[in-house]
Protein backbone atom coordinates (compact mmCIF):
# COMPACT_ATOMS: atom_id res chain seq x y z
CA UNK A 1 0.00 0.00 0.00
CA UNK A 2 1.27 3.47 -0.77
CA UNK A 3 2.08 6.01 1.91
CA UNK A 4 -0.95 8.25 1.33
CA UNK A 5 -3.38 5.46 2.22
CA UNK A 6 -1.53 4.88 5.48
CA UNK A 7 -1.73 8.49 6.55
CA UNK A 8 -5.42 9.02 5.88
CA UNK A 9 -8.47 6.88 6.48
CA UNK A 10 -9.54 4.72 3.56
CA UNK A 11 -12.82 5.51 1.83
CA UNK A 12 -14.61 2.57 3.45
CA UNK A 13 -13.17 3.14 6.94
CA UNK A 14 -14.24 6.78 6.95
CA UNK A 15 -17.72 5.84 5.76
CA UNK A 16 -18.11 3.14 8.41
CA UNK A 17 -16.99 5.46 11.22
CA UNK A 18 -19.45 8.07 9.96
CA UNK A 19 -22.24 5.49 9.80
CA UNK A 20 -21.59 4.16 13.32
CA UNK A 21 -21.39 7.68 14.78
CA UNK A 22 -24.60 8.51 12.92
CA UNK A 23 -26.39 5.42 14.25
CA UNK A 24 -25.40 6.44 17.79
CA UNK A 25 -26.92 9.90 17.18
CA UNK A 26 -30.03 8.16 15.86
CA UNK A 27 -30.44 6.33 19.20
CA UNK A 28 -29.85 9.55 21.14
CA UNK A 29 -32.54 11.40 19.17
CA UNK A 30 -35.15 8.92 20.43
CA UNK A 31 -34.13 9.58 24.05
CA UNK A 32 -34.20 13.33 23.42
CA UNK A 33 -37.62 13.08 21.77
CA UNK A 34 -38.97 11.06 24.70
CA UNK A 35 -37.90 13.75 27.15
CA UNK A 36 -39.17 16.62 25.01
CA UNK A 37 -42.61 15.03 24.70
CA UNK A 38 -42.87 15.37 28.49
CA UNK A 39 -43.28 19.11 27.78
CA UNK A 40 -46.80 18.25 26.68
CA UNK A 41 -47.69 16.77 30.10
CA UNK A 42 -50.09 19.06 31.88
CA UNK A 43 -48.17 19.16 35.15
CA UNK A 44 -46.47 22.54 35.04
CA UNK A 45 -43.26 20.99 33.74
CA UNK A 46 -42.69 18.67 36.71
CA UNK A 47 -41.97 15.49 34.74
CA UNK A 48 -39.95 17.33 32.09
CA UNK A 49 -37.79 19.03 34.72
CA UNK A 50 -37.28 15.73 36.53
CA UNK A 51 -36.14 14.04 33.29
CA UNK A 52 -33.89 16.98 32.35
CA UNK A 53 -32.44 16.92 35.86
CA UNK A 54 -31.71 13.21 35.57
CA UNK A 55 -29.95 13.74 32.22
CA UNK A 56 -27.85 16.56 33.71
CA UNK A 57 -26.74 14.79 36.91
CA UNK A 58 -26.63 11.03 36.29
CA UNK A 59 -23.00 9.83 36.07
CA UNK A 60 -23.63 7.24 33.32
CA UNK A 61 -25.41 9.87 31.21
CA UNK A 62 -22.47 12.22 31.76
CA UNK A 63 -20.11 9.66 30.24
CA UNK A 64 -22.50 9.21 27.31
CA UNK A 65 -22.59 12.99 26.90
CA UNK A 66 -18.87 12.91 26.07
CA UNK A 67 -19.44 10.00 23.65
CA UNK A 68 -22.33 11.90 22.09
CA UNK A 69 -20.33 15.08 21.48
CA UNK A 70 -17.43 12.98 20.19
CA UNK A 71 -19.78 11.11 17.84
CA UNK A 72 -21.35 14.33 16.60
CA UNK A 73 -17.97 15.93 15.92
CA UNK A 74 -16.62 12.83 14.18
CA UNK A 75 -19.79 12.53 12.05
CA UNK A 76 -19.62 16.18 11.00
CA UNK A 77 -15.86 16.29 10.47
CA UNK A 78 -15.70 13.14 8.31
CA UNK A 79 -18.88 14.19 6.49
CA UNK A 80 -17.35 17.51 5.46
CA UNK A 81 -13.96 15.96 4.62
CA UNK A 82 -15.54 13.23 2.46
CA UNK A 83 -17.82 15.76 0.72
CA UNK A 84 -14.83 17.89 -0.26
CA UNK A 85 -12.88 14.84 -1.46
CA UNK A 86 -15.91 13.72 -3.47
CA UNK A 87 -16.26 17.09 -5.14
CA UNK A 88 -12.57 17.11 -6.05
CA UNK A 89 -12.90 13.73 -7.77
CA UNK A 90 -14.76 15.37 -10.69
CA UNK A 91 -12.74 18.49 -11.54
CA UNK A 92 -14.55 19.08 -14.88
CA UNK A 93 -18.31 18.88 -14.45
CA UNK A 94 -21.01 17.86 -16.95
CA UNK A 95 -22.78 20.49 -19.07
CA UNK A 96 -26.08 18.62 -18.93
CA UNK A 97 -27.57 18.06 -15.49
CA UNK A 98 -27.79 14.48 -14.27
CA UNK A 99 -30.98 12.66 -15.26
CA UNK A 100 -30.14 9.45 -13.38
CA UNK A 101 -33.02 8.07 -11.35
CA UNK A 102 -32.00 8.43 -7.71
CA UNK A 103 -33.74 9.47 -4.54
CA UNK A 104 -33.40 13.29 -4.55
CA UNK A 105 -32.84 13.33 -0.78
CA UNK A 106 -29.76 11.11 -1.05
CA UNK A 107 -27.98 13.70 -3.20
CA UNK A 108 -28.41 16.50 -0.68
CA UNK A 109 -27.19 14.92 2.56
CA UNK A 110 -24.44 17.53 2.88
CA UNK A 111 -26.97 20.37 2.49
CA UNK A 112 -29.56 18.93 4.89
CA UNK A 113 -26.69 18.23 7.29
CA UNK A 114 -25.62 21.89 7.18
CA UNK A 115 -29.18 23.03 8.01
CA UNK A 116 -29.30 20.63 10.96
CA UNK A 117 -25.88 21.93 12.05
CA UNK A 118 -27.10 25.56 11.98
CA UNK A 119 -30.07 24.55 14.12
CA UNK A 120 -27.72 22.77 16.52
CA UNK A 121 -25.66 25.95 16.94
CA UNK A 122 -28.84 27.87 17.85
CA UNK A 123 -29.89 25.03 20.12
CA UNK A 124 -26.57 25.06 21.98
CA UNK A 125 -26.72 28.83 22.43
CA UNK A 126 -30.29 28.58 23.72
CA UNK A 127 -29.83 25.67 26.11
CA UNK A 128 -26.46 24.03 26.62
CA UNK A 129 -24.37 27.22 26.83
CA UNK A 130 -27.01 28.78 29.08
CA UNK A 131 -26.76 25.78 31.39
CA UNK A 132 -22.97 26.02 31.44
CA UNK A 133 -23.27 29.75 32.21
CA UNK A 134 -21.53 30.82 28.99
CA UNK A 135 -24.64 32.62 27.74
CA UNK A 136 -26.83 34.70 30.02
CA UNK A 137 -30.38 33.31 30.39
CA UNK A 138 -33.31 35.64 29.53
CA UNK A 139 -34.66 37.79 32.34
CA UNK A 140 -36.66 35.87 34.91
CA UNK A 141 -35.45 32.41 33.88
CA UNK A 142 -33.01 30.49 36.04
CA UNK A 143 -30.23 28.96 33.89
CA UNK A 144 -31.10 25.37 34.83
CA UNK A 145 -34.81 25.89 34.17
CA UNK A 146 -35.14 24.25 30.72
CA UNK A 147 -38.94 24.07 31.00
CA UNK A 148 -39.53 27.83 31.19
CA UNK A 149 -36.79 28.41 28.62
CA UNK A 150 -38.60 26.06 26.20
CA UNK A 151 -41.99 27.64 26.76
CA UNK A 152 -40.51 31.10 26.24
CA UNK A 153 -38.88 30.02 22.96
CA UNK A 154 -41.95 28.25 21.60
CA UNK A 155 -44.14 31.26 22.35
CA UNK A 156 -41.96 33.10 19.80
CA UNK A 157 -43.49 32.40 16.36
CA UNK A 158 -40.21 33.16 14.57
CA UNK A 159 -38.30 30.65 16.65
CA UNK A 160 -41.02 28.04 16.14
CA UNK A 161 -40.82 28.54 12.36
CA UNK A 162 -37.03 28.05 12.34
CA UNK A 163 -37.52 25.01 14.54
CA UNK A 164 -40.13 23.45 12.26
CA UNK A 165 -38.10 24.01 9.08
CA UNK A 166 -34.99 22.54 10.73
CA UNK A 167 -36.86 19.40 11.70
CA UNK A 168 -38.28 18.93 8.21
CA UNK A 169 -34.68 18.86 6.96
CA UNK A 170 -33.63 16.60 9.83
CA UNK A 171 -36.38 14.24 8.66
CA UNK A 172 -35.02 14.34 5.09
CA UNK A 173 -31.52 13.66 6.42
CA UNK A 174 -32.64 10.75 8.62
CA UNK A 175 -34.81 9.16 5.94
CA UNK A 176 -31.75 8.46 3.83
CA UNK A 177 -29.25 8.25 6.69
CA UNK A 178 -30.54 5.20 8.53
CA UNK A 179 -30.87 2.92 5.50
CA UNK A 180 -27.56 4.21 4.08
CA UNK A 181 -25.77 3.52 7.37
CA UNK A 182 -26.86 -0.12 7.24
CA UNK A 183 -25.68 -0.40 3.63
CA UNK A 184 -22.32 1.12 4.63
CA UNK A 185 -21.67 -1.29 7.48
CA UNK A 186 -22.40 -4.08 5.01
CA UNK A 187 -25.96 -4.96 6.00
CA UNK A 188 -27.78 -5.12 2.69
CA UNK A 189 -29.46 -8.40 1.94
CA UNK A 190 -32.68 -9.30 0.14
CA UNK A 191 -33.98 -10.88 3.34
CA UNK A 192 -34.11 -7.69 5.38
CA UNK A 193 -33.25 -4.65 3.21
CA UNK A 194 -36.97 -3.98 2.71
CA UNK A 195 -37.54 -3.94 6.47
CA UNK A 196 -34.55 -1.62 6.97
CA UNK A 197 -35.86 0.79 4.32
CA UNK A 198 -39.36 0.91 5.83
CA UNK A 199 -37.92 1.26 9.35
CA UNK A 200 -35.69 4.09 8.16
CA UNK A 201 -38.63 6.01 6.67
CA UNK A 202 -40.82 5.38 9.73
CA UNK A 203 -38.04 6.45 12.08
CA UNK A 204 -37.52 9.70 10.13
CA UNK A 205 -41.26 10.46 10.15
CA UNK A 206 -41.66 9.63 13.85
CA UNK A 207 -38.65 11.67 14.98
CA UNK A 208 -39.31 14.69 12.76
CA UNK A 209 -43.05 14.85 13.43
CA UNK A 210 -42.56 13.99 17.11
CA UNK A 211 -40.40 17.05 17.64
CA UNK A 212 -42.63 19.19 15.42
CA UNK A 213 -45.76 18.35 17.42
CA UNK A 214 -44.40 20.33 20.37
CA UNK A 215 -44.41 23.88 18.91
CA UNK A 216 -47.79 23.19 17.23
CA UNK A 217 -49.20 22.12 20.58
CA UNK A 218 -47.89 25.27 22.25
CA UNK A 219 -49.29 27.48 19.46
CA UNK A 220 -52.70 25.79 19.50
CA UNK A 221 -53.28 25.01 23.18
CA UNK A 222 -51.28 27.50 25.24
CA UNK B 1 -35.51 11.74 -38.11
CA UNK B 2 -33.72 15.03 -37.50
CA UNK B 3 -31.50 15.72 -34.49
CA UNK B 4 -29.51 18.62 -33.12
CA UNK B 5 -26.35 17.29 -31.48
CA UNK B 6 -24.31 19.15 -28.90
CA UNK B 7 -21.10 17.18 -28.79
CA UNK B 8 -18.06 17.72 -26.57
CA UNK B 9 -15.05 18.42 -28.82
CA UNK B 10 -11.57 18.49 -27.32
CA UNK B 11 -8.40 18.23 -29.43
CA UNK B 12 -6.26 16.55 -26.78
CA UNK B 13 -5.85 16.14 -23.02
CA UNK B 14 -4.40 19.64 -22.65
CA UNK B 15 -7.11 21.39 -24.72
CA UNK B 16 -9.91 23.12 -22.80
CA UNK B 17 -12.64 21.78 -25.09
CA UNK B 18 -16.30 22.77 -25.44
CA UNK B 19 -19.68 21.79 -26.85
CA UNK B 20 -20.09 22.07 -30.64
CA UNK B 21 -23.53 21.97 -32.28
CA UNK B 22 -24.18 19.74 -35.31
CA UNK B 23 -27.31 18.84 -37.26
CA UNK B 24 -28.06 15.40 -38.71
CA UNK B 25 -30.97 14.64 -41.03
CA UNK B 26 -32.60 11.56 -42.63
CA UNK B 27 -31.69 9.35 -39.68
CA UNK B 28 -33.59 6.05 -39.55
CA UNK B 29 -35.38 5.42 -36.26
CA UNK B 30 -33.83 1.96 -36.33
CA UNK B 31 -30.24 3.10 -36.70
CA UNK B 32 -28.13 2.73 -33.62
CA UNK B 33 -26.68 5.73 -31.79
CA UNK B 34 -23.26 4.89 -33.22
CA UNK B 35 -24.60 4.54 -36.75
CA UNK B 36 -26.03 8.02 -36.33
CA UNK B 37 -22.58 9.25 -35.18
CA UNK B 38 -21.00 7.39 -38.13
CA UNK B 39 -23.31 9.33 -40.48
CA UNK B 40 -22.32 12.58 -38.77
CA UNK B 41 -18.64 11.69 -39.12
CA UNK B 42 -19.07 10.95 -42.84
CA UNK B 43 -20.57 14.45 -43.21
CA UNK B 44 -17.67 15.97 -41.26
CA UNK B 45 -15.06 14.11 -43.32
CA UNK B 46 -16.76 15.32 -46.53
CA UNK B 47 -16.54 18.88 -45.17
CA UNK B 48 -12.87 18.39 -44.30
CA UNK B 49 -13.57 18.61 -40.56
CA UNK B 50 -11.91 16.27 -38.04
CA UNK B 51 -14.49 13.53 -37.24
CA UNK B 52 -15.77 13.06 -33.67
CA UNK B 53 -13.62 10.54 -31.77
CA UNK B 54 -15.57 8.04 -29.65
CA UNK B 55 -14.84 4.61 -28.17
CA UNK B 56 -16.55 1.50 -29.54
CA UNK B 57 -15.56 -2.06 -30.29
CA UNK B 58 -17.95 -5.03 -30.33
CA UNK B 59 -21.17 -3.05 -30.86
CA UNK B 60 -22.92 -6.05 -29.27
CA UNK B 61 -23.21 -4.70 -25.71
CA UNK B 62 -20.68 -7.09 -24.21
CA UNK B 63 -17.20 -5.54 -24.38
CA UNK B 64 -17.55 -2.44 -22.22
CA UNK B 65 -15.60 -0.23 -24.61
CA UNK B 66 -18.33 2.25 -25.47
CA UNK B 67 -19.21 5.10 -23.17
CA UNK B 68 -20.90 8.52 -23.78
CA UNK B 69 -22.87 10.60 -21.29
CA UNK B 70 -26.05 11.25 -23.28
CA UNK B 71 -28.57 13.85 -22.07
CA UNK B 72 -27.37 13.52 -18.47
CA UNK B 73 -27.23 9.73 -18.39
CA UNK B 74 -24.38 7.29 -19.08
CA UNK B 75 -25.27 5.10 -22.09
CA UNK B 76 -28.36 7.24 -22.72
CA UNK B 77 -32.01 7.01 -21.70
CA UNK B 78 -32.56 3.23 -21.94
CA UNK B 79 -32.11 1.08 -18.84
CA UNK B 80 -29.73 -1.87 -18.85
CA UNK B 81 -28.04 -1.25 -22.22
CA UNK B 82 -24.74 0.11 -23.44
CA UNK B 83 -24.63 3.02 -25.90
CA UNK B 84 -24.02 0.62 -28.82
CA UNK B 85 -27.39 -1.03 -28.07
CA UNK B 86 -29.21 2.30 -28.01
CA UNK B 87 -31.29 3.18 -31.07
CA UNK B 88 -32.57 6.50 -32.34
CA UNK B 89 -36.19 5.38 -31.74
CA UNK B 90 -35.44 6.11 -28.06
CA UNK B 91 -35.33 9.83 -28.91
CA UNK B 92 -37.99 12.27 -30.09
CA UNK B 93 -37.77 13.57 -33.65
CA UNK B 94 -36.10 16.99 -33.60
CA UNK B 95 -34.66 16.44 -30.11
CA UNK B 96 -31.46 18.14 -28.99
CA UNK B 97 -29.02 15.54 -27.72
CA UNK B 98 -26.07 16.39 -25.44
CA UNK B 99 -23.14 14.00 -25.84
CA UNK B 100 -20.31 14.29 -23.31
CA UNK B 101 -17.39 12.12 -22.20
CA UNK B 102 -17.33 10.37 -18.79
CA UNK B 103 -16.33 12.97 -16.20
CA UNK B 104 -13.94 11.91 -13.45
CA UNK B 105 -10.49 13.12 -12.44
CA UNK B 106 -9.25 9.54 -12.72
CA UNK B 107 -10.62 9.30 -16.31
CA UNK B 108 -8.84 12.12 -18.19
CA UNK B 109 -10.19 12.98 -21.65
CA UNK B 110 -7.81 11.85 -24.41
CA UNK B 111 -9.76 13.32 -27.32
CA UNK B 112 -13.38 14.43 -27.82
CA UNK B 113 -15.51 11.69 -26.21
CA UNK B 114 -12.70 9.23 -25.46
CA UNK B 115 -11.45 9.01 -21.89
CA UNK B 116 -8.53 7.05 -20.48
CA UNK B 117 -10.02 4.31 -18.30
CA UNK B 118 -6.71 2.63 -17.44
CA UNK B 119 -7.40 3.54 -13.79
CA UNK B 120 -9.74 0.51 -13.83
CA UNK B 121 -6.90 -1.68 -15.16
CA UNK B 122 -4.69 -0.51 -12.28
CA UNK B 123 -7.38 -1.55 -9.79
CA UNK B 124 -7.68 -4.97 -11.44
CA UNK B 125 -3.90 -5.39 -11.49
CA UNK B 126 -3.75 -4.71 -7.77
CA UNK B 127 -5.97 -7.67 -6.85
CA UNK B 128 -8.46 -8.81 -9.47
CA UNK B 129 -6.92 -12.23 -10.04
CA UNK B 130 -6.73 -15.70 -8.49
CA UNK B 131 -3.65 -17.90 -8.18
CA UNK B 132 -4.02 -21.36 -9.73
CA UNK B 133 -1.82 -24.41 -9.92
CA UNK B 134 -0.06 -24.98 -13.19
CA UNK B 135 -0.18 -28.42 -14.80
CA UNK B 136 -3.00 -30.46 -16.24
CA UNK B 137 -6.54 -29.21 -16.70
CA UNK B 138 -8.57 -29.97 -13.55
CA UNK B 139 -11.81 -31.92 -13.94
CA UNK B 140 -14.96 -29.83 -14.10
CA UNK B 141 -16.73 -29.38 -10.75
CA UNK B 142 -13.72 -30.59 -8.76
CA UNK B 143 -14.35 -27.75 -6.34
CA UNK B 144 -18.00 -27.67 -5.25
CA UNK B 145 -19.60 -24.21 -5.32
CA UNK B 146 -22.98 -23.62 -3.62
CA UNK B 147 -25.55 -22.66 -6.28
CA UNK B 148 -26.65 -19.38 -4.59
CA UNK B 149 -23.00 -18.28 -4.33
CA UNK B 150 -22.35 -19.20 -7.93
CA UNK B 151 -25.43 -17.21 -9.02
CA UNK B 152 -24.36 -14.14 -7.03
CA UNK B 153 -20.77 -14.40 -8.30
CA UNK B 154 -22.04 -14.68 -11.86
CA UNK B 155 -24.24 -11.59 -11.45
CA UNK B 156 -21.23 -9.63 -10.17
CA UNK B 157 -19.01 -11.01 -12.94
CA UNK B 158 -21.40 -9.53 -15.53
CA UNK B 159 -19.57 -6.20 -15.00
CA UNK B 160 -17.96 -5.16 -18.29
CA UNK B 161 -15.89 -2.38 -16.72
CA UNK B 162 -17.37 0.39 -18.88
CA UNK B 163 -17.28 2.99 -16.10
CA UNK B 164 -20.94 4.08 -16.26
CA UNK B 165 -21.06 3.75 -12.45
CA UNK B 166 -18.28 6.33 -12.09
CA UNK B 167 -19.84 8.56 -14.75
CA UNK B 168 -23.27 8.61 -13.10
CA UNK B 169 -22.11 8.90 -9.48
CA UNK B 170 -22.37 12.45 -8.11
CA UNK B 171 -19.04 11.74 -6.38
CA UNK B 172 -17.37 9.93 -9.32
CA UNK B 173 -16.99 6.90 -7.07
CA UNK B 174 -15.80 3.57 -8.49
CA UNK B 175 -17.30 1.48 -5.70
CA UNK B 176 -19.81 -0.43 -7.84
CA UNK B 177 -17.03 -1.50 -10.23
CA UNK B 178 -14.58 -2.45 -7.48
CA UNK B 179 -17.25 -4.19 -5.42
CA UNK B 180 -18.43 -6.28 -8.38
CA UNK B 181 -14.85 -7.47 -8.95
CA UNK B 182 -14.34 -8.12 -5.22
CA UNK B 183 -17.69 -9.95 -4.95
CA UNK B 184 -17.20 -12.02 -8.07
CA UNK B 185 -13.97 -13.51 -6.69
CA UNK B 186 -14.76 -13.50 -2.96
CA UNK B 187 -17.94 -15.56 -3.45
CA UNK B 188 -16.06 -18.44 -5.08
CA UNK B 189 -13.76 -20.89 -3.23
CA UNK B 190 -11.01 -20.26 -5.79
CA UNK B 191 -11.03 -16.59 -4.82
CA UNK B 192 -11.09 -17.03 -1.04
CA UNK B 193 -7.34 -17.69 -0.82
CA UNK B 194 -6.49 -14.07 -1.64
CA UNK B 195 -9.80 -12.51 -0.56
CA UNK B 196 -8.45 -10.57 2.44
CA UNK B 197 -5.47 -9.16 0.60
CA UNK B 198 -7.48 -8.50 -2.55
CA UNK B 199 -10.15 -6.27 -1.03
CA UNK B 200 -7.60 -4.18 0.86
CA UNK B 201 -5.34 -3.73 -2.15
CA UNK B 202 -8.15 -2.92 -4.57
CA UNK B 203 -9.75 -0.39 -2.22
CA UNK B 204 -6.38 1.18 -1.52
CA UNK B 205 -5.64 1.49 -5.24
CA UNK B 206 -9.13 2.88 -5.89
CA UNK B 207 -8.58 5.54 -3.19
CA UNK B 208 -5.11 6.47 -4.42
CA UNK B 209 -6.37 7.04 -7.98
CA UNK B 210 -8.68 9.82 -6.83
CA UNK B 211 -12.14 8.27 -7.22
CA UNK B 212 -14.76 9.70 -4.85
CA UNK B 213 -16.47 7.99 -1.94
CA UNK B 214 -19.90 6.33 -2.05
CA UNK B 215 -22.75 8.40 -0.60
CA UNK B 216 -25.41 5.76 -1.29
CA UNK B 217 -27.37 7.63 -3.98
CA UNK B 218 -27.40 4.39 -6.04
CA UNK B 219 -27.15 6.27 -9.34
CA UNK B 220 -24.59 3.58 -10.30
CA UNK B 221 -27.12 0.76 -9.91
CA UNK B 222 -29.72 2.74 -11.88
CA UNK B 223 -27.29 3.33 -14.78
CA UNK B 224 -25.25 0.11 -14.89
CA UNK B 225 -25.83 -1.48 -18.33
CA UNK B 226 -25.48 -4.90 -16.66
CA UNK B 227 -27.80 -3.84 -13.79
CA UNK B 228 -25.30 -4.81 -11.11
CA UNK B 229 -26.72 -4.37 -7.62
CA UNK B 230 -25.37 -2.17 -4.82
CA UNK B 231 -25.66 -5.27 -2.63
CA UNK B 232 -22.13 -5.86 -3.95
CA UNK B 233 -20.94 -2.61 -2.34
CA UNK B 234 -22.30 -3.79 1.01
CA UNK B 235 -20.50 -7.11 0.47
CA UNK B 236 -17.24 -5.29 -0.34
CA UNK B 237 -17.62 -3.21 2.84
CA UNK B 238 -18.13 -6.43 4.85
CA UNK B 239 -15.13 -8.07 3.21
CA UNK B 240 -13.02 -4.98 3.85
CA UNK B 241 -14.03 -4.64 7.50
CA UNK B 242 -13.55 -8.36 8.12
CA UNK B 243 -10.10 -8.21 6.53
CA UNK B 244 -9.10 -5.12 8.53
CA UNK B 245 -10.39 -6.44 11.85
CA UNK B 246 -10.03 -10.22 11.72
CA UNK B 247 -7.33 -11.13 9.16
CA UNK B 248 -4.69 -13.49 10.53
CA UNK B 249 -1.19 -12.06 10.68
CA UNK B 250 1.71 -13.91 9.11
CA UNK B 251 4.11 -15.32 11.71
CA UNK B 252 7.43 -13.52 11.73
CA UNK B 253 10.10 -16.13 12.29
CA UNK B 254 13.52 -14.85 13.23
CA UNK B 255 16.52 -17.07 12.62
CA UNK B 256 19.63 -16.88 14.72
CA UNK B 257 22.70 -18.74 13.61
Amino acid sequence: MDSSSRTRLSSITSKVIMALAGLFLVMFLLVHLGINLLLLANDGGQSFTAAAGFMATNQVIKIFEVVLFGGLLVHMFIGVAVSFRNRASRPVRYQHKSMSETSPLSRYMFHSGIIVFIFLVLHFIDFYFVKLGLVAPPAGVERHDFYRRSILLFSDKGYSAVYLVSFIFLGFHLNHAVQAAFQTIGMNHNKYIGTIKVASILYAIIVASGFMVIPFWFILFR
Amino acid sequence: MIFTLKIWRQKNAADKGGLVTYKVEDISADSSFFEMLDILNQQLIAQGVDPVAFDHDCREGICGTCSLYINGRPHGPLKGVTTCQLHMRSFRNGETIFVEPWRCGAFPVIKDLIVDRSAFDKIIQSGGYVSVNSGGIPDANTIPVPKPDSDAAFDAAACIGCGACVASCPNASAMLFVSSKVSHLALLPQGRVEAERRVQKMVSTMDSLGFGNCSNTYACEAECPKEISVVNIARMNREYLAAKIFAEKEKQISFSL
